[in-house]
């Protein structure tokens, strides 16, 4: 087998070492992280440059996971076709993904979903943001070397996810909301079970605010780590707790309403820099905490207000929309997802595109991890919360 | 005992192969052990059970069923690796850790080796690790194995420091490096012991060893060489088989040694906590071992509650907090002995 050389040069300069009748020369170094490595949360490649412990540049790589999730949209037979493929674009938060892609279509076909069903979808939106920030909390807390609060926030996600399998049978990717309805009404028991579920977590987050959040060595981690500046934020179009981390209110829940969101009260967190700079890790981070706190507002409200209905009855029969065209923007837990939908007056979408929130917020990775050191790429790369599915679609 | 020995088995090599040979006997069943043990605390820490099933009770076979399967796995060697080095470095890890046994004194009847100078041998035989983990990440030929190996000499060899002079001020006190005086200083009533004494100065001593053990076994918080997050698995990236087998066993009993300096320094070692109750040599074994698994229950319980510090900030707490305050305590306790002569 043929040795070869680990070190790869990239950029070596000299350097004149008192007693050494020669300059030296030191070597930057290529390493990969990914796409098997253990944070960096599925198949995504990082070109590091690394000087020593000190990361020059950072290139992401991405598109092991490309599904061709537009091209499939395009050869369904017909529009309810593609929502099981929106559930495995963000497959830790399906319902919001599927939820912006059925708002579109319905916005095409011009149609009114009964309240029951807006309400319905609102809570299990909610739900899944908990879920999905509990696992981005929880990966998180394991990218800084924290094991327990990862179990700990599994925990919490599997009574969301025993909510879902009592209300569609399924725990992971649900195909739930269809287009002008839901494909299953709630339990009987459901709001006594929501009700119980809110009250058991608010005290799980306080439990987790004293594991992980307000730990001394997480805060010195992730305080003053991979800062971004609101106007980067802004100019790289990040969205969600990456905008939001950066002191940036922009929430499409309430900057753009759809839904039933603008019946409903509840606050938009922002970073303000308690531990650090405002936009470090740490903001992302309890931007994310405190949208938790907030959609518990939210489900609590909403279950309190479910109107009476038939969640199926405004599904129509025949689903083809008129040559037209529609984009929808919806907030994930991971951010801004926009579908834009082209109808061509056949029973399946002519092109659907997804502005996917996770593959514009990874843009931002090389910018904030120039400069810091190995460790921090993680950390950086934890708090943005990227699932790989999304951005490679 | 050696003179027991000697004396029953009439033959001077022998018995010096039994004293080489027993704190392996401990090694080994102490590993498989703690293995599992650590498995549960972490398991019942998180909500978990953890192995339940291998050999009926709480699945207390796991770690026998796990060394089984890794004698069977295929020795594989990296094809750019350097085969000599590679081969090497989990022998001297575990030749580096299994040496400093040779002077912990586990009872007031048996230590491996009654040297003089006891403690200041198993500081220094313990820099051995560092040279086999250099030789591990260096040979596998891998960025991240590099990585961790450089991390951890670097890191090694600055918690030394502190270590070092955190225990120079209890030898000030005893006037002596041997093992076995150390302990006999601090016989009789717990409040007899070194933590307690010349308050608050060995107590803070006591902190310091026990932080910058935790640096020097390479766990949480400072498991930076081998933080899995980051480097994969740090400098046994590459190794497979017995030879991981051999660095995760060089690794415990890493844990098993420090944790009994510390007890056997600042806490009494194998005297009785309550005067002459349960004295004599077998509960003297059992008062050590019960406090240096203390320690080592000590060293999970951190491994899964808190996370991980980064190379300059763990540079920044051996460099900057801990050596001048040993340092401190040393000039401290250098005082308050010449004053009480």
């Amino acid at each position: 087998m043929q040795t070869t050389l680990v070190q790869e040069e990239v950029d070596s300069r000299p350097v004149t070492v008192p007693g050494f009748s020669r300059p030296l020369r030191s070597h930057e170094m290529v390493i990969n992280m990914g796409p098997q490595h253990p944070s960096t949360h599925g198949v995504l490649r990082l070109e590091l440059i690394v000087d020593g412990e000190i990361v020059v540049d950072a290139i992401p790589h991405i598109g092991y996971l490309h599904r061709c999730f537009e091209k499939h949209a395009e050869y369904m037979t017909n529009y309810q076709q593609v929502i099981p493929y929106c559930d495995r674009m963000d497959y830790v938060a399906a319902m919001n993904a599927e939820f912006g892609y059925v708002v579109a279509c319905e916005k095409l076909l011009k149609i009114k979903v009964p309240d029951r069903v807006e309400y319905i979808r609102v809570i299990m939106a909610e739900f899944q943001r908990i879920a999905s920030h509990l696992i981005a909390i929880g990966t998180y807390g394991m990218d800084i070397g924290a094991f327990t609060p990862f179990l700990f926030c599994m925990r919490d996600r599997e009574a969301i996810l025993d909510i879902y399998e009592q209300t569609c049978g399924a725990r992971l990717l649900y195909n739930y909301m269809w287009i002008g309805g839901l494909s299953h009404d709630v339990p009987a028991d459901f709001s006594e079970k929501v009700k119980r579920f809110c009250k058991m977590f608010r005290g799980t987050i306080n439990e987790l605010n004293d594991l992980l959040s307000y730990n001394k060595i997480f805060v010195e981690r992730t305080a003053n780590v991979g800062v971004l500046p609101g106007d980067v934020a802004i100019n790289c179009g990040a969205s969600g707790p990456v905008l939001r981390g950066s002191g940036v209110k922009f929430d499409v829940r309430k900057n753009d309403p759809y839904s039933v969101y603008d019946k409903l009260d509840f606050e938009i967190p922002v970073g303000k820099g308690l531990k650090g700079v405002v936009g470090d890790c740490w903001d992302r981070y309890m931007v994310r905490v405190h949208e938790m706190e907030q959609s518990l507002n939210i489900i609590e409200q909403a279950v309190d207000t479910l109107p009476p209905g038939d969640v199926q009855s405004a599904i129509p029969k025949r689903i083809r929309p008129d040559a037209s065209e529609v984009y929808v923007r919806t907030e994930t837990p991971k951010g801004e997802i926009g579908y834009y939908v082209v109808a061509d007056g056949t029973a399946s979408p002519y092109r659907v595109k997804v502005r996917p929130p996770c593959f514009v917020n990874l843009s931002v990775l090389p910018a904030m991890v120039r400069g810091s050191m190995i460790a921090d790429v993680v950390a950086v790369l934890g708090s943005i919360d990227i699932v790989l599915g999304e951005v490679d679609r | 005992m050696k003179e027991f020995l000697v004396n029953f088995l009439q033959n001077e090599i022998l018995v010096y192969t039994i004293m080489v040979v027993l704190p392996l006997l401990w090694i080994i069943p102490f590993a498989l052990f703690a293995v599992w043990w650590e498995r549960k605390i972490s398991a019942h820490m998180q909500d978990r059970l953890g192995p339940m099933r291998t050999g009926g009770w709480h699945g207390w076979a796991q770690t026998i069923a796990d060394i089984l399967k890794l004698i069977q796995k295929e020795d594989i060697v990296p094809g750019a690796a350097d085969r000599k080095l590679f081969n090497l470095a989990p022998y001297i890890v575990f030749v580096g850790s299994f040496a400093a046994y040779a002077a912990i004194p586990f009872s007031a009847a048996y230590v491996g080796s009654e040297i003089n100078i006891g403690l200041f041998y198993v500081i220094s035989i313990s820099s051995l690790v560092v040279v086999g983990l250099l030789m591990a990440g260096w040979a596998s030929n891998n960025k991240w194995s590099l990585f961790g190996a450089l991390r951890s000499a670097s890191q090694i060899i600055s918690y030394e420091i502190p270590i070092a002079v955190s225990l120079l001020a209890v030898i000030m006190v005893v006037g002596s490096f041997d093992m076995q005086e150390i302990n006999q200083a601090q016989a009789g009533w717990f409040w007899n012991w070194f933590v307690f004494q010349k308050p608050p100065l060995l107590f803070v001593a006591f902190l310091i060893y026990f932080v910058a053990s935790l640096a020097e076994v390479n766990r949480t918080p400072f498991d930076i060489p081998e933080a899995e997050s980051e480097l994969v698995a740090g400098y046994h990236t590459e190794y497979a088989g017995m030879k991981f087998a051999l660095l995760f066993l060089a690794e415990y009993a890493n844990m098993f040694a420090v944790s009994a300096i510390a007890a056997s320094v600042f806490f009494g070692g194998w005297n009785s906590p309550f005067g002459d109750f349960l004295t004599g040599p077998w509960w003297g074994l059992f008062w050590f071992i019960a406090k240096s698994m203390s320690f080592i229950f000590v060293q999970m319980w951190l491994r899964w509650t808190l996370p991980r510090l980064r190379v300059d900030q763990l540079m920044y707490v051996g460099w900057k907090v801990l050596i001048p305050f040993s340092f401190a305590i040393v000039i401290g306790i250098g005082f308050w002995v010449m004053m009480g002569q």
